[in-house]
């Protein structure tokens, strides 16, 4: 078996392991569940190590690495068809770091802890699996596997409006779903393998327009389905005006699951529009690229307006998570290299950003039980470890230089104002209202005198700082020397910039 | 020695590293040897880099350390790489210098208080990054140590954050500075956009060949900087946050607010210098900011009662001296005067700490008084600073440093009479408003007992400071006094040298000299009559209803605040709050609801009377005869 497919495949044999362990033994399942997911992070990290920057990947297979290819379901060309460019392995290797420490941070989990670390795993499965799938089939699949586990996680093990959240959340994805499912069978149908002369699946096909049949060369129907596939991943980044389940299933779901959810699950919408919509849609994606930046600036600062006025710290954090995928947004408008590099690049940042703040949020609620901006004050001086690291990720969040939320910012602003010079004017308006909101924040959980009622709060946790730590010195580690992760992405995205006219 | 450059930001930043990491195990003793020792060390290779400057200048006349590769996308490429030139060498020497005297200070003034070593923390941070902002060969890298700097800022103005009201104006400062960051931001952008490139001296290279002096695209780049530097620099309309900025630890205001971080913004200009001079508009602009600034700022200072607020005005109006300098194109002019004004300026403010030691923490200078006697070192120091600042003829380093600024402009090529008057009435404010304070604080009745004497740590640093802020100003010295120009010729290598344009006049020159000087005279005795002979004519006009407004106005900075509340905040924080529930979600609610009402609506027709269904089919044979009827 290759090693892309023990990392995917290693959690959902974890998920049976952890099935098998007797229900009382929490610990063991706890204790199983972090070996499991440690060791997709290893194998990798030692990818990371073996990967050749010079190939590009995106549309040519000899250009993958770690590919496995072969048939699956011949009757209908379905292909088990795996591999990884610069496009999807920062994120399959983010995925299997913030799984791991996700897995950390779920360790006060107490009602039902199989069920919920069975179905974790599974859901590592279903986000790896969508990273690496060169086969629309298998990526469909995958992507489904991953609602599902999803919807329980929220549902179950959730706060006390988890049922409302995770059915908002269902419905969401679900018409994303079947908007994506549409196009996948139109291109199914409209593409042809040039080899067997079949239809196909294989990704990498669709993106040669040589193979398309005339209807699906045809200018509206190109465009209807661009739209269509658009807002089935426009309802995951979450774009205007699709975000509104985002702020409910975060506040909804477990600190763990927050963090899966605002790390890796909102970047496989920009994922997918980089994967599939650029390549296989190039022309449609020059025509709409301008509404695509206007988009991310809508994101950007309505996100931030809208944080601004919350009162429930996690919705706060949610809101700035619509605001800060709008950056990515607006780099992949640009199509030039500073700004899709930078678009990536956000995607890893935020992944990393986000869920710190979502870890920092559930280590207070673990304490005070709710989550009221207004209802804490002078935390800072019973907990001056935990404020120093929570400063440290607000600001990184806010952008702050050194820490790689400013190196995504400046690599988008360059590629944008070369493109769109007033919608960056915008943009860059929208840092000092990200500024305003996070330092009110702060000032108001942190600063001041301390709240009588937390008098006896206790100071972070080893086990919490355990799964802070790393992700703060990545932050400033890749925010001063950001290179080797640019180095990952430069081949895939030069050759997917040529791709388009 | 050159190849050492790299340790002078490393130093303070892995003090801050050590410090923060372990402070609380460390103690105070060590920390302070930690803290200071990182600062000392780092102004020891700075001088040491400054001699062998001088001795042996490097090729070129700047030395390039290249450490790594920061980010490289294309054509997008920057590097973590140093540049020192004689600009940046005064500012290195001016950030390590003085900051080491000012952490030496701290060990004292900062001695009994609990987070003594997350003080020092952020202090070496801001050195470090206040090194990196004058050292960095590219703009990214100038902007990574300024916001690096507002951080620190930020920090150490809430540096006592129980009190709210000090992360108000730690807020405040981030805020108010940030606004003129994104407009500096927005100008890297577009002199990336036009250049290709964010390295500095490519840009000044390059420049010149691509846009013709007044080109369109020079004057809003340079408009742009100009925003980032008044947000940093507290001059119009961003100088709102500086007062405020009070609330920190009084070493930091001496540090941050006054000596280094608030003239980032000069050394922006400074450093862009070939930019501007393609945009005589913006150079324009800059100087009408300096000279509207000092006077604003100055007005200001006058009716202050908080001693530190005094200064932190004051600072503000030195500033824009500064600015107007800049904006006449007398570089070296504005360099001088950063440099002589960190030197008195920090004296001060050390001077008004070990002031507020004495007086258990009270700022308000009108309840102190006759300190003279129980603080002489603190006395005579501060005595040599206020002179330094309100520019005492001949004796003092602010006399030579604000003379040329006063005489260039009117002189310089961008100078006129009335940017020279608005420079010489500033002076005579200055010199009122100093005066005030040092007659109010240290003669007359004393109010409050002394409750610390200062030791040899704070003395020392006062001394150093003081002799600085005397005889600083004697490397430079005007045409009518022996036209001693050693430290213009120095800078000479990084900046134009200024040219006396316009007006070359000997004789008008000795006019504005012994204008001001007098003038500088005359203010310091109508302060000493007005607050230490006859303060009765004070209070009596004060009394008045006219006299009592104006000091209102002037008290609350000209109103600006109150200005800025209702133009910007209250909508703001009013469009936010109008759309706290996210309109667009009404939309998705809406949706289920209205299944709901389907749903009910047509389970209404499910009632399971036989007479209704009867009547259903009947109604709909009628309509469906209609239509096939009329059809």
């Amino acid at each position: 078996m290759g090693l892309l497919s023990l990392v995917t495949f290693i959690p959902v044999f974890g998920a049976l392991i952890v099935l098998l362990i007797p229900r009382q033994n929490e610990k063991a399942v706890k204790i199983v569940s972090a070996v499991i997911t440690f060791i997709p992070f290893v194998l990798a990290t030692y990818m990371w190590g073996q990967f050749n920057y010079t190939m590009s990947g995106i549309n040519n297979e000899a250009q993958f690495q770690f590919v496995q290819h072969f048939k699956w379901i011949p009757a209908y060309n379905i292909e088990y068809f795996i591999g990884v460019d610069g496009l999807s392995f920062p994120m399959v290797w983010l995925t299997t770091l913030l799984s791991f420490l996700a897995i950390i941070a779920s360790w006060n989990i107490n009602k039902a802890v199989k069920g919920y670390f069975a179905l974790f795993l599974l859901l590592e499965t279903g986000m790896l699996g969508v990273f690496v799938s060169l086969d629309f089939f298998l990526f469909y699949i995958f992507w489904e596997v991953m609602l599902l586990p999803m919807y329980f996680l929220i549902g179950i093990w959730g706060g006390p409006r988890r049922e409302y959240a995770a059915i908002k959340f269902f419905l969401y994805t679900l018409l994303g779903s079947v908007l994506m499912l549409i196009v996948m069978l139109a291109l199914y149908f409209n593409v042809k393998d040039p080899v067997t002369g079949g239809h196909t699946f294989n990704m990498l096909l669709m993106m040669d327009q040589s193979n398309h049949s005339g209807w699906l060369l045809g200018v509206d129907v190109r465009l209807w389905l661009y739209i269509l596939l658009f807002i089935g991943f426009a309802i995951k980044v979450p774009i205007f005006p699709f975000h509104t389940w985002l702020p409910d299933a975060h506040v909804e779901a477990p600190t763990a699951i927050s963090v899966i959810l605002a790390g890796i699950l909102l970047k496989m919408g920009t994922y997918g529009l980089f994967r599939l919509s650029y390549p296989i849609f190039p022309d449609v994606a020059v025509k709409t690229a301008y509404m695509l930046a206007v988009l991310g600036v809508i994101n950007i600062l309505y996100g931030a307006f809208v944080a601004m006025a919350q009162k429930d710290l996690k919705k706060m954090v949610a809101y700035s998570s619509v605001s800060h995928m709008g950056f990515v947004l607006l780099g992949m408008s640009t199509f030039t290299d500073a700004g899709m590099n930078g678009a990536l690049f956000q995607m890893f940042s935020h992944g990393m950003i986000t869920a710190m703040l979502f870890l920092l949020v559930g280590v207070i609620y673990d304490r005070a039980h709710h989550r009221e901006i207004d209802g804490f004050g002078g935390l800072a001086v019973k907990m001056p470890i935990f404020a120093g690291v929570a400063t440290l990720a607000f600001f990184a969040a806010l952008g702050l230089p050194g820490m790689t939320g400013f190196i995504a910012e400046v690599m988008v602003f360059i590629g944008t104002f070369s493109v769109y010079r007033t919608l960056t004017i915008l943009a860059v308006l929208g840092i000092i209202v990200t500024a305003s909101y996070i330092l009110w924040t702060v000032q108001r959980v942190f600063l001041g005198k301390l709240n009588p009622k937390y008098e006896n709060i206790s100071e972070i946790s080893g086990r919490e700082l355990f799964t802070l730590v790393p992700l703060g010195i990545l932050v400033i580690l890749f925010g001063i020397y950001p290179i080797p992760i640019l180095n990952l992405f430069r081949a895939s995205m030069t050759h997917l910039i040529n791709l388009i006219p | 020695m050159y190849d050492f450059l790299w340790l002078v930001p490393t130093l303070p930043f892995l003090g801050f590293l050590i410090l923060a990491l372990f402070g609380k195990k460390l103690g105070k003793t060590l920390s302070a040897f930690v803290g200071v020792g990182s600062i000392g060390i780092s102004a020891l290779i700075t001088i040491l880099i400054g001699i062998r400057f001088l001795s042996s200048p490097p090729e070129g006349d700047a030395f390039v350390q290249t450490l790594w590769t920061w980010i490289a996308v294309d054509r997008f490429n920057v590097n973590i790489a140093l540049h020192l030139d004689a600009l940046s060498l005064v500012f290195t020497f001016v950030i390590t210098f003085v900051g080491f005297w000012i952490h030496l200070y701290s060990v004292e003034y900062m001695a009994d208080d609990e987070s003594f070593s997350r003080f020092f923390a952020y202090m070496n941070l801001f050195v470090g990054a206040m090194l990196l902002l004058v050292l960095g060969d590219n703009l990214l890298l100038l902007y990574l140590g300024w916001e690096g700097v507002g951080l620190c800022s930020y920090l150490l103005i809430g540096f006592w954050y129980k009190d709210s009201a000090n992360g108000y104006a730690a807020r405040k400062a981030f805020i108010v500075t940030r606004v003129g960051d994104a407009a500096m931001a927005i100008g890297l952008f577009l002199l990336f956009y036009s250049f290709g490139t964010l390295n500095i001296q490519e840009i000044l290279t390059q420049a010149p060949q691509t846009w013709s002096v007044g080109n369109n695209l020079a004057v809003i780049a340079t408009l742009l900087l100009l925003g980032g530097a008044v947000g940093k620099s507290a001059q119009l309309p961003l100088q709102v946050w500086l007062p405020d900025a009070m609330a920190g630890p009084t070493p930091t205001s001496a540090l941050i607010h006054a000596a280094t971080m608030v003239t980032a913004g000069v050394y922006l200009i400074a450093r862009m210098h070939g930019i501007y001079e393609l945009a005589p508009v913006s150079m324009f602009v800059v100087a009408i900011v300096g000279a509207a600034t000092l006077l604003i700022a100055g007005f200001a200072g006058l009716t202050q009662v908080d001693i530190k607020r005094v200064l932190a005005y004051s600072t503000i109006s030195q500033i824009g001296y500064m600015f107007l300098a800049l904006g006449v194109g007398a570089w070296s002019a504005a360099i001088f005067h950063f440099m002589i004004h960190a030197f008195f300026k920090a004296l001060l403010f050390l001077g008004a700490g070990a002031i507020i030691l004495a007086q258990h923490h009270e700022q308000n200078m009108f309840k102190m008084g006759g300190l003279a006697k129980a603080l002489p070192v603190t006395f005579w120091t501060f005595l040599i600073g206020s002179g330094s600042l309100a520019a005492l003829p001949l004796v003092t380093a602010g006399f030579y440093s604000k003379d040329a600024i006063i005489w260039f402009a009117w002189s310089a090529e961008g100078g006129n009479i009335y940017l020279w008057a608005a420079a010489v009435f500033g002076a005579f404010i200055t010199g009122f408003y100093t005066f005030r304070m040092v007659f109010v604080t240290f003669f007359g009745q004393q109010k409050i007992d002394v409750s610390h004497f200062p030791k040899w740590t704070i003395h020392v640093p006062l001394i150093v400071l003081a002799f600085f802020a005397l005889f600083g100003g004697f490397i430079e010295l005007p045409g009518t006094m022996g036209h001693f120009t050693l430290f213009s010729d120095f800078l000479k290598s990084a900046l134009p040298a200024m040219e006396e344009v316009a007006h070359e006049n000997v004789s008008l020159e000795y006019f504005s000299q012994i204008l001001t000087a007098v003038l500088a005279l005359v203010s310091v005795y109508l302060a000493y009559v007005l607050y230490l002979k006859k303060p009765q004519i004070v209070t009596n006009f004060t009394d008045t209803g006219f006299g009592k407004g104006l000091q209102q106005f002037f008290l609350s900075g000209l109103g600006f605040d109150w200005l800025y509340e209702r133009l910007f905040i209250r909508p703001y924080v009013w469009i936010a709050r109008t759309n706290k529930r996210d309109f667009i979600d009404l939309f998705y609610v809406f949706l289920p609801w209205m299944s709901r009402q389907f749903h009910y609506a047509f389970s209404y027709t499910q009632s399971g009377k036989v007479r209704r269904y009867i009547l259903g089919i009947a109604l709909g044979a009628v309509v469906s005869i209609t239509i096939v009827v009329i059809l």
